[in-house]
């Protein structure tokens, strides 16, 4: 069921985004433009640990990718289109496959406007770190270097604006995706479930009681700026459960509210945001394969240190609702999670040689579960068309932390981009 | 000899009559840069322009820009809004940039990432670091404020057919220059020429303006370049169509056109 339905909404998007590049096209017969890039991207396993097979054990990324980029609007402005394909050798995994990253049609007026298709959405003032973004993303990609475009997957989805004064708002409809979340394709991780079981996962379908709805209205205060978020979702990560002869995995119910805000304090700027995570199918915390309610905050701030130099600093946290019940259902052998887990991040980015040089260092410093996650990166532009990136993502501490689970999967990856 | 003293006299009368008003009419060294600042950064209500920078390094390589900006004043208060869209490379083509500009107090900035459709706000206390990797600044794109420096008028002088004040800028606060020398037009107040030199004194960076046409009731500078002498990496750019008071909005100036560039303005 799952399956049709996803394939229902490609062909949907499919045939709008085919619409709008046909009316564009056949209104003014020039305002499509084609760009695109070729793309090499190899990571190499750091640890010398023995993998099981079926695991891409030296290179978990190996992939020679080439983009196309279709965009287009009609004379007035009122309508446009843009698709977005990757095709992609992914030697790592033995696959070749064609991905829609993005097709969508949009129709604009001075006061609203609507987007329909597979588009990527971002909400939020997180930097890496998502509260009220609860749209799909690709943490693989993430873990193996990819360029930070790959970090979020596409929504099938309606998006539809108004722009009535002050307030923007924001509502968007979507089928259910789920995130791209590391498997033992690529990665190695202790797995407390039982092992020799087959295992398979249940998305949520499109009828109506499963649709996902988010809503966004910002605005500015002065010169901050002010958001609200509601989102009716599920997780998009599987909470697997046992039954019987095989493994099955779900995506439970999500629903989350929050607010963002961010503005200018001394000669930096400062975000803040929250959110509340309520979990319906585990309103009493009881069920551990489901994850507790949750309240999450952050509070970033980023500022300039010399010329060409930034340094950013966040800090993050997750509060549990329903701890003791948590603590009292969790089953042996899975990793204990402090009530409150917190984690810090920093950013220093500084650029040479006229900005074709840049180095960039992200890290996550778990600060409850003791462990690391951190990614330094160089980059160098040939020119306006070709650049090369040579970096790396190193996880270590404890090996209970979410990072610390992952420090066999530490690799240096090396990506080349020919962009035309 | 008394009608020599009476000539001689007549003839001092005569040169105190012309060089006295020239000299009242000679105004101080902060009104000409801040009238320069005016003709060349607030001229209009509003601007739109299609700019072509090429980053040009000492081997000869060549990296090209091409944006639309558009600007805003708002008011007489001296606050400003550009808008900057990029066109070229591919791999930078639909990023943007808002600044809000406001005089004495930082701007408040945000670029879009398009591939991420992320809106990010950055630190704003960056007005001396490279716009784009060019040899401009921030502040070479939305202007610097008057009172940053102290100004003096050093001489007259003619540059390229055009009269001149050259006026001496030194920054209150330590920057990477200790001081600028200006040409600057005595009628139209364009900025023809700056010389930076840095704390040893030594020639940092030139500034030129290229060419310089009348467009509507505006002169313009359409072409201009920078040269850092010291790493010899220079900028050229060039602006087309330009248009002043064209009709542009404020809510063009937000979080909206940032996210889906304003088809009207951005071509």
């Amino acid at each position: 069921m799952a399956g049709t339905g996803r394939a229902v909404r490609v062909a949907a998007s499919i045939v709008v985004g085919s619409l709008a590049l046909a009316c564009s096209a056949a209104a003014t017969g020039q305002s499509v433009s084609l760009d695109g890039f070729a793309q090499s991207h190899v990571a190499g396993r750091t640890s010398g640990v023995d993998c099981p097979s079926g695991t891409a054990c030296d290179f978990p990324a190996a992939e020679l990718r080439g983009q196309l980029k279709a965009e287009g609007k009609n004379s007035g402005g009122g309508a446009a289109f843009l698709a977005r394909f990757d095709l992609l050798r992914d030697a790592a995994v033995d696959d070749t496959r064609l991905v829609t990253r993005e097709l969508f049609g949009d129709l604009t007026s001075e006061k609203a406007s609507a987007r329909l298709g597979r588009q990527v959405i971002t909400w939020g003032v997180g930097d890496l770190l998502f509260i009220n973004d609860t749209f799909p993303k690709d943490q693989a990609a993430l873990f193996t270097g990819q360029p930070i475009q790959y970090l979020k997957l596409g929504s099938d989805a309606l998006k539809l604006n108004a722009f009535p004064g002050p307030a923007n708002f924001e509502l968007v409809i979507a089928g259910f995706r789920p995130d791209n979340t590391p498997t033992s394709r690529r990665f190695i991780f202790a797995d407390p479930l039982p092992a020799g079981l087959p295992r398979r996962t249940l998305e949520p379908g499109n009828d109506s009681g499963e649709a996902e709805i988010s809503g966004r209205v910002s605005g500015y205060l002065a010169n901050w700026e002010l958001a609200g978020y509601v989102s009716r979702t599920h997780y998009r990560s599987p909470a697997w459960r046992v039954t019987g002869s095989e493994i099955v995995g779900t995506y439970p119910r999500l629903n989350t509210a929050g607010v963002s805000l961010t503005g200018p304090i001394g000669k930096g700027v400062v975000s803040m945001e929250a959110g509340y995570y309520d979990s319906p199918q585990d309103r009493d915390g009881r069920d551990p394969s489901v994850e507790n309610s949750q309240l999450r905050g952050l509070v970033g701030y980023s500022r300039q240190m010399w010329e060409d130099a930034t340094l950013g600093l966040q800090l993050y946290g997750e509060r549990m609702r329903d701890y003791a019940a948590y603590r009292e259902t969790l089953p042996a052998g899975f990793p204990v999670k402090d009530r409150l887990r917190k984690v810090a991040t920093i950013r220093f980015t500084q650029f040479f040689a006229h900005q074709t040089v840049t180095f960039n260092l992200f890290a996550f410093v778990g600060l409850s579960e003791e462990d690391r996650y951190v990614i330094p990166s160089l980059r160098y532009a040939f020119s306006d068309n070709l650049w090369a990136e040579i970096g790396a993502n190193l996880f270590a501490g404890q090996r209970s932390g979410m990072f610390g689970s992952m420090q066999d999967n530490s690799n240096i990856y090396l990506t080349v981009r020919y962009a035309f | 000899m008394k009608p020599f003293r009476q000539f001689a006299l007549l003839l001092l009368a005569a040169l105190a009559m012309v060089s006295a008003p020239a000299r009242a009419a000679d105004p101080s060294g902060e009104e000409i840069v801040k009238r320069s600042l005016e003709a060349f950064y607030y001229a209009g209500n509003d601007m739109r322009s299609k700019v072509r920078m090429k980053l040009i390094n000492a081997q000869g390589n060549v990296r090209e820009r091409e944006l639309t900006m558009l600007r805003i004043n708002l008011g007489k208060t001296g606050d400003q809004r550009y808008y900057i869209y990029f066109h070229n490379p591919a791999d930078v083509k639909g990023t943007s940039f808002l600044v809000w500009k406001y005089p004495g107090k930082e701007s408040d900035r945000w670029i879009y990432v398009p591939a991420l459709r992320l809106v990010k706000r950055i630190a704003a206390d960056d007005k001396r670091s490279s716009f784009v990797g060019s040899d401009f600044t921030y502040e070479d794109v939305s202007g610097r404020n008057v009172e940053d420096e102290t100004h003096t008028v050093v001489r007259k002088e003619d540059l390229g057919g055009r009269p001149t004040y050259v006026v001496e800028s030194k920054p209150k606060t330590v920057i990477d220059y200790s001081r600028r020398l200006s040409w600057i037009d005595r009628e139209r107040w364009l900025p023809l020429k700056e010389e930076y030199f840095d704390a040893r004194n030594e020639p940092l960076r030139t500034f030129t303006a290229d060419k310089v046409e009348p467009t509507g009731k505006q002169w313009t500078i359409t072409a201009r370049s920078i040269k850092n002498l010291q790493s010899g990496h220079r900028t050229e750019v060039v602006y087309r169509e330009v248009g002043y008071d064209v009709g542009l909005k404020p809510d063009i100036f937000t979080e909206r056109y940032l996210r889906d560039a304003p088809g009207q303005w951005v071509r």
